[in-house]
Formats: C-alpha cells, structure tokens, sequence
C-alpha cells in the first residue's frame, strides 16, 4: 500500500514537473520582440499613372493620374488629367502603379507583372475611346498594362480603370464577368478635343 | 398566458386547501458539508408503504399524507442512516442535510442540474450533448439552448449570442479562467475545444458577478468533470465521421484517480473538414483543422486541494475564398448573382482567406477550508492568444498574415466563500489582471486593433439568503477599475479634420511621423455593477425564479481603436475615442417545472442598455479600389425584450417531447428603429424513442425553423458603378427568408471488452438537404449555408 502511495506521490511529481516546464516552455516562445514597431502599407497602391502618347505625335502626351498617399480612409484622392485626347487619333498607353509611402517609390506594376495571370486590367468610358489591351499573360490572356487607344469624334466622359485580382481568366472581357476582387477602381473625366 | 394564471391559480390553491389527509411533505436533501444536493437518498415514511427517492436536486414529495406522527427514514449509499420524528399537520417542508464521512466519500455527486446559485436563471449542455457537438464548435452546441443564437461567419466560424448580444457583452469561463481570445471581433469564434469541458452552463440572468461587471447578455460557465475519490482508470475515446467536408474528429481521454484525492485527466482532439458542401454549389476554401489537447492534475478533500490545468487550442479554419471582395461594387456582384463567384473541386486544402489562431490557458487554484468560516480558493492564471488573419495578397506579401495580434492576460483571483451562517453563504473576493496586446510587425499591414496594456481591478461580494423553506434571496455588489494604456498611429486628416480627436484629445498626442501622428490614448473606466436574485419554490416542482442585473461594459479596444478595412465584408471598420460605457439594467423572470413526466421553462426577459455600441454602416467612402462602406461603432440607447420557452413531455414510456421557442424584439430608441443583427423568432420540437431494453435505443427527429427577420434597420444605399454608368442599390440589410431543417439523430449502446462499452451512433443533419441563408451569417450575401450530412460516432468508454 505504501509502496503504491509512493509510486503514485511520484507519478504526480513528475506530471508536475512536466506540466510546468511545459508552461514554461510556452510562455517563452515568444516571436516577437515588444518595440514600439509599426507596420507602414506594403500592399498599398498609392498612385494610378495611365501614360497614353500619340502614335503620330509623341509630343501629344495625355497623363491621367490618382493619387492617395494615405490609403483607404483618411483624406480623399486627387484625380489629375494632363489635358484632352486629340480627336480621331491612335494613342499608345501604358499603366503604372506605385505606392509612394515607401522610399523610394515602390514600383507595383512590377509585381503585377510577375502575377499577370492573377491580375487583369479593365478599361470602360463614356467617351468614345476604343481601348485594345495589347500584353498577354503566359496563358495567353490578355493583362491590360500595356493598351491602344483609339479616338474617335470630339466630346467628353468618363475612362474607368479597373484592376481585378484573381479573376476568371479566360473571361468574357466585362469586369463584373471576371470576378475576382477589385484592386484598383478609378474614373477619370476626360476630353477629346 | 390564460395557461400561466391556470398553473399558478392550481399551485396557490394546492397550499391552502388542506384537509384530514391532505398533509404535504415536501424535502430537501443535501451534503452536510458542501451543501449540494444528494440525488437517489431513499426516505421511507416508517409504518406506512410509502417510500420515495430524492430527485436530481435532492428533493423528494410526500402527498396525500394523514395528519400525525411519523418516523421518517432517510439513507442515501455512501452516508449515516438518519431518522426523525415528524409531526405532519398540513403542509411541511424539512431541509435534511446528510453526512458524509470523508473516508467513504466516494462520489462528490454534482448533478446534471446544479445551478452556481439557487436563485440563478440558467440552461445547461450536458456532457451527453457536448458530445454529440465533438465534431462543431461551442456556438453551435449553445445553439440548442432558446435564447442562445449565434452569429457565423461562414459555418466554422461561430460566435455565441445570448439574446442577440455577443462578443464583449458575454463573459466566457473555461475552468473558472475567463477567456480572453479578441473576442470583440464579430468574426473572432471563441478558442474553445468543446471536448475539454464536463458541461456547459449558460446563465441569462443576474449572478455573474464573481465573474465580472460586464456580462450584459449572460454568462457562459464550461466547468470540468469532478471525480470520485477512489482507485481508478478509466477513459473514453470518440470517432466521428462524417459525409460533408468529407473529415471528422477524434478525441481520447484519460481519467486517473487515486483514493488518497489526487486525479489526473489528460485529453486531446484532432479535427479536420475540407471544403463543406452547400446543396447546390462546393464552399469553396471552408475547411477546418483543430488539434487540442488539455490536461489537469490535482488533489482534492474536504479541507484542502488544488487543481491545475492547462489547455492548448490551434485552430486553421478556412474562409469562403469568394468572399473575398474588394469593393462595393463586387458586393453588389455577390449580392445578386445568387451563386458564389468562385467555386472549384472539393479539396481539403485551406487557402487563404483564413484565420490561424493559438490558444493556450492555464490555471493554478488552491483552496482550504476554515472551520467555522468557509472555504479560501486561490486562482492565478494566464492566457496568450495568437491570431493570425491571412488574406489573398500580392506577391511577397502573399504568405504573411494581414492582421497578427498576441494577446497576453495573466490574473489573480482570491475568493472567500462563506458557509458557517444556517440561512446566509456569503462570496466575496477581488481581481487583479494585467493584459497586453501586440500588434506584431511585418504584417506589411495598418494595424486594425494597436499595442495597448490594460490593468483591471474588480472586488465583489455576493450572498445568498434563506428566506423561509421555500425561498432564497440572493444580491450581491461589484466594482471595477480598468485602466488602458495604447500606442497608435492616427493619419493626420483623421485625427484633426475626420474625428475632430485635436480638440477632444489634445494630450494624446505625443509625435508626428509623416502623414500620421503617434498618440498614445489612455483611459480609466470606473464600473459598478450589481445583482439581485430571487427564487420561490412551489410544490410539484414549480419554481418561481425572478432575477434583476446592473452591468457596465468598458468599451473594448475594437470599440475604441479600430481602424481599417475588412475585405470579407467590403467595408472599413472604426472605433471611436470618446466611446462611454456601456450600461444594462436587465430584468428576467422565470416560471420553471423541473419534472421528468412534464417539465417547462416560460422566461421573458426585458434589457434597457444606455449608450448601447453597435457597429453599423453609416456612410461610403471612395478609395482607390472603388466605394467602400464605412461601419462605424455608434452608441445608441437600446432595449431588448423577448421570451424564451422550453417544454418537455414524457408522452409514455419510451417517447419523449422537447420544444423551445424563443421571441426576441430589439429596439434602437434613439433612432426609433430596429437594432441591427437580432435573431429571428425561432422554434424546434423534437420526438425521442428511446428503448432501455434494446441496446438503450435511441431515434429523434428534430425540426428546427428560423423565420424570416422583419425588423431590421435599413441600411441600404445606392453608389456609382462606373463600368454601368449609373447608381447601383446596395442591398446590405434585407433580411433572408424563413427556412426549416430537419435533423435525424439514432444511436445504441453494446457491452464491449470487460467493464467497457460502444455506443454506435448515426445522424442525419439538414435531412432534405434545404438551399436557405441565414441572417445572423456575415457571409449570406455570398453562398448558402451547409446541406445535408451523414454522420457516423462511434464511442468507446473504457
């Protein structure tokens, strides 16, 4: 009886021992040290730069740009377009994305690039541009970061720029058809004069 | 109602008509010692033929008797024989306390009823349906209790609510250490493994206040097993299997005990789901994978013990991948197109969106005995929650968690329990907790909740008085202090122009870094919380329970600090600085039958919370990924008023009924409108024929409906679609449509090896594989919810 008493006594010591250097163990595994450490954007896209140059005129640039330096929320974003499209015209355009809250400018396009059969760009207006995507991806699907832009009659309206990730590819050449989530979603006034 | 005043009428008349033999016996048996009930205690009335035995609370009823002098007989297995003499003229009722000698105390009974105070309004999950919900979550086996819903974000992820209130507004106690896990998040499940547990407890009403100041919708207790005193080795072992998700669970136990008091249980689970299945359509990228493991150690006798327990919970649970959005316009996309965007071949490979979280929680409490006084427990305790939340990202960032917080929360919790007074136990005792979150860098994200410290200091009395035989009155007093100290980042057009915080919180301010501002918020939250509690019993088993509550809520750190987008729901989330608390006065009445051929439960309940803090959509905002809707923490006055009803019939021998219903109506009073995300009116009823002498057979059919939410605040907007040229609706607060699931339950019990035995079990969940949506889902707006499963357990004990 004694002895059994003994042998359990010992059976709990060591549960004890394990459970504690158990918790021990535990407690001090920690992964992270406890500065006061920040974490800035690195997904962010900061800046939309949609370059189009005249196919007849490479002094007939028309830049449309956004910018929001900080992000989703905070103060509003700032659409810029340079000047009108010229009337009946063929434009070559080329999409670039930063986010500027790195040092340098982190250039996103790149990593659109390297994942273009994730991303694909959409391109919808009111002003009676006819946009070709003119890059495909390794699957042969189009991506949408390098376009012709063709003008037609003069008038004014709307260019929306909208990048999806993960989308359906091949799709039915519509946003809304492709799925997928919205990176990107922006609308510019444009001229064509 | 008509039936109410019927029982009632019938329960005041059976005590004043009285007549020759008409004498009413009505007892109470409990331990000398600790006071709990003894169950299955024989007391013979000596002379006569009658005999009967004590129910699961210790009371048993003599009817019919004659006017005169008995012997009274009362016995129970491991106590003294006791007799008596009684004189019966009228009614009587008697407390019999029997005692235990501590060597032969084998079995320290804790019956399936116990409540933690007899004045307590509470429902609980045995340990027979804990097990049933080896393979779910908590929320889901608290789903059976009326009253208790939950609030999902898809169908592993599910968040408990007690009369519509979640989150902060629950205290949720594992082991007597209540949990912190982030649990402010409407899609953070609590980190619970169901099997850890001997049974869970949900208390409605007013006493909770050991636990805390701020249970403003109830208190949910998971308490271990007790063991008996004695030489044994026993364990059980649960396989479940199961058709949707093509997965399952497994979870083994061992019980050590020693006749000297010590006892050892070690436990673990392992959980894996890959993809579940809507009737229509695969859930794409909505498996789970949970492995848990607990382990207790302790010594136990009347005058002394201690317990230690520690438990480990790593959850990876998977998120619908076409929830994944990113703007209001996908939303609406989602919203209409009745089918998720994405669907691809079952796989039980978890992708991102998902959640990986650690939990681990461990407890050290000792406690001795004062003669003459009452019993001191010692508990200290700590907790580290680690959450990791994964989103579908670009490039390097693609394997890094958006959002990774650690959640460290240590506390000392002395308690004294007073039990030398006949009439009065007295509880009281004090809190000091200390808690860090770590907002961990490299998230290459905002962070959504920053680094803050809080320190917290609670003390509470509360005590319980025997009015007469037939009633306890119980109250009890508890103050709070918390203080919380954070470290956050601010962008400069928010702090100054958005939310005006450069005139309200000037002193926060300590820095500027770029666009943002360092600030360093610090609060102190004073709260009083209080309870009062009574109980009248009645003959035949009628109770009367009437229970009042005060609670103060601080708001929580998402309340105060959030800040930042959620892509599951295309919106971004903000917490405010000038939060105030939380104040509840609740009031919940209960007329309850605890009796095996007819017991029922008729609870209404009425909530008044000032400055209520509900998070809903106020505005939407353009971002460069197109609109988004802006939620916002709002605080309201609010009330919430509804009945919950149980029922259950013995129809004969072998079949049993069960129903329960509950009503729920919650009001915005400030803006004279509904309040956001109340549950539906919702009802089940259930037929069970079970057969001892077949194996202990058991079928059930359950039905269970959920009606459409009528009343709901309108939410909707409309916003631009730049590719449609045109406004589009958002459609973010209609409500889906009632739906109705029926779910077959069967299962027999073998003998197997020497002293074991196999319990063979087969269900049938959503039986005709029903298309419905629930609105209490974050996710309805993106796919149905799960369809028909086969399930097969098969339980060894040993």
């Amino acid at each position: 009886m004694s002895n059994f008493k003994l042998k359990t006594m010992k059976t709990i010591k060591l549960l004890a021992v394990f459970f504690i250097s158990s918790l021990t163990v535990l407690s001090c595994s920690s992964d992270d040290d406890h500065d006061d450490d920040h974490d800035h954007e690195e997904e962010l896209i900061t800046t939309v730069v949609y370059t189009l140059t005249n196919n007849a005129d490479n002094t007939d640039v028309v830049i449309l740009t956004f910018t929001d330096l900080d992000g989703e929320g905070g103060a509003d974003g700032v659409y810029d377009v340079s000047g009108p499209f010229t009337a009946n015209a063929t434009y070559t355009g080329a999409m670039k994305l930063w986010n500027a809250t790195e040092t340098p400018a982190e250039d996103i396009t790149i990593e659109v690039k390297a994942e273009d059969d994730e991303h694909e760009f959409f391109y919808t207006n009111t002003a009676g541009l006819t946009i070709t995507k003119t890059d495909v991806d390794g699957g042969g699907n189009p991506v949408g970061i390098d376009t012709t832009v063709d003008t037609g009659a003069a008038g004014t309206g709307t260019l929306t720029v909208i990048l999806k990730h993960e989308p359906t590819k091949p799709n039915d050449g519509t946003a809304t058809g492709a799925g997928g989530s919205t990176d990107i979603e922006v609308t510019f006034n444009v001229t064509v004069a | 109602m008509k039936n109410i005043f019927l029982i009632l009428f019938i329960l005041i008349s059976s005590f004043s008509y009285s007549q020759k033999c008409n004498g009413i016996f009505i007892g109470e048996i409990t331990d000398f010692h600790n006071k709990k009930p003894l169950e299955n205690a024989t007391i013979k009335l000596i002379g006569t033929n009658k005999v009967t035995i004590s129910d699961h609370k210790g009371k048993f009823t003599f009817e019919d008797l004659c006017h005169g002098t008995y012997n009274v007989e009362v016995s129970h297995l491991s106590c003294e024989t006791k007799v008596f003499v009684l004189e019966i003229n009228g009614n009587i009722y008697k407390a019999i306390s029997l005692e235990h000698h501590l060597e032969a105390l084998n079995e320290v009974v804790v019956t399936a009823n116990s409540k933690i105070e007899k004045t307590s309004i509470q429902q609980s999950v045995s340990k027979e349906v804990i097990e049933n919900f080896s393979d779910k979550s908590l929320g889901d086996a608290l789903n059976t209790i009326s009253g208790v819903s939950s609030l999902n974000t898809g169908n592993t992820i599910v968040k408990p609510m007690i009369h519509g209130l979640h989150s902060s507004r629950l205290l949720i106690v594992n082991n007597n250490v209540r949990l912190f896990d982030q649990e402010w998040g409407d899609e953070h499940a609590p980190n619970i493994d169901i099997n850890s547990g001997g049974r869970i407890d949900v208390i409605k009403g007013a006493n909770t206040l050991m636990y805390g100041s701020d249970a403003i919708g109830g208190l949910i207790l998971i308490r271990p097993e007790n063991y008996a005193v004695k030489d044994s080795l026993f364990g059980k072992s649960a396989l479940s299997l199961n058709t949707n998700g093509w997965g399952g669970n497994i979870n083994s136990e061992l019980v050590r005990t020693f006749k000297n008091g010590f006892y050892t249980r070690a436990q673990a689970s392992y959980k894996v789901f890959g993809d579940f299945e809507a009737p229509d359509y695969n859930l794409s990228n909505t498996g789970v994978k949970s492995i848990n493991a607990s382990a207790r150690v302790g010594y136990k006798s009347f005058e002394k013990g201690f317990d230690a327990y520690y438990s480990f919970v790593d959850n990876t649970l998977g998120i619908l991948r076409a929830a994944h959005i990113g703007n209001v316009g996908d939303l609406v996309r989602a919203i209409e197109s009745k089918e998720p965007d994405y669907i691809d071949e079952f796989s039980h490979h978890i992708d991102n969106p998902k959640q990986a979280i650690f939990h681990h929680l461990a407890k050290i409490e000792a406690y001795k005995r004062f003669k003459g006084l009452g019993k001191l427990t010692l508990q200290y305790d700590f907790q580290i929650n680690r959450r990791k939340e994964f989103d579908r990202r670009r490039g390097e960032l693609r394997n890094r968690p958006a959002i990774d917080l650690r959640l460290f929360t240590t506390s000392l919790q002395p308690n004294l329990r007073i039990d030398a007074f006949d009439n009065l136990k007295l509880n009281t005792g004090f809190l000091l907790r200390y808690q860090q979150n770590d907002a961990i860098s490299g998230t290459g994200a905002r962070q959504l909740i920053p680094d803050y410290e809080k320190y917290d200091f609670g003390v509470y009395a509360t005590g319980v008085y025997s009015l007469n035989l037939f009633s306890e009155l119980s109250a009890g007093l508890r103050y709070d202090f918390s203080r919380i100290d954070a470290n956050k980042r601010y962008r400069i057009t928010d702090w100054d122009d958005v939310y005006n915080y450069d005139e309200l919180f000037p002193e926060f301010n300590i820095g500027i870094d770029d666009l943002e501002y360092i600030t360093n918020p610090k609060f102190s939250f004073h709260n009083i919380s209080a309870g009062l509690g009574y109980v009248r019993h009645y003959s035949n088993d009628f109770e009367l329970l009437i229970n009042y509550g005060l609670a103060s809520r601080m708001p929580n750190p998402s309340e105060l600090f959030s800040d930042g987008l959620h892509h599951g729901a295309a919106r971004i989330e903000i917490g405010r600085l000038n939060m105030k608390k939380e104040v509840a006065n609740k009031l919940m009445v209960s007329l309850e039958r605890n009796h095996q051929g007819f017991g029922f439960a008729i609870s209404p309940y009425y909530k008044y919370i000032s400055d209520f803090i509900q998070l809903i959509p106020i505005d939407a905002t353009t971002t460069i990924r197109g609109a988004f809707v802006e939620w916002e923490y709002i605080q309201v006055d609010a009330q919430i008023f509804g009945v919950d009803i149980d029922v259950d019939k013995k129809i004969t021998n072998n079949l049993g009924y069960n129903g329960s219903l509950s009503l729920l109506k919650g009001d915005n009073l400030s803006d004279d409108i509904p309040l956001i995300h109340m549950p539906s009116t919702n009802f089940s009823n259930e037929l069970t024929y079970k057969n001892k002498d077949l194996n202990q057979l058991s079928i059930g059919l359950k039905q269970e409906t959920v009606l459409q939410q009528n009343r709901f605040p309108d939410y909707n907007f409309f916003t631009f679609d730049p590719v449609l040229q045109d406004d589009v609706y958002v459609d973010i607060s209609s409500t889906p449509p009632a739906y109705t699931l029926f779910n077959f339950s069967s299962s027999m019990n073998f003998n197997a090896f020497k002293t074991g035995n196999i319990k063979v079990e087969f269900n049938i969940e959503n039986l005709f594989n029903v298309s419905y949506r629930e609105n209490l889902n974050r996710l309805r707006y993106f796919a149905d919810e799960v369809g028909r499963n086969f399930n097969v357990k098969l339980k060894f004990n040993y």
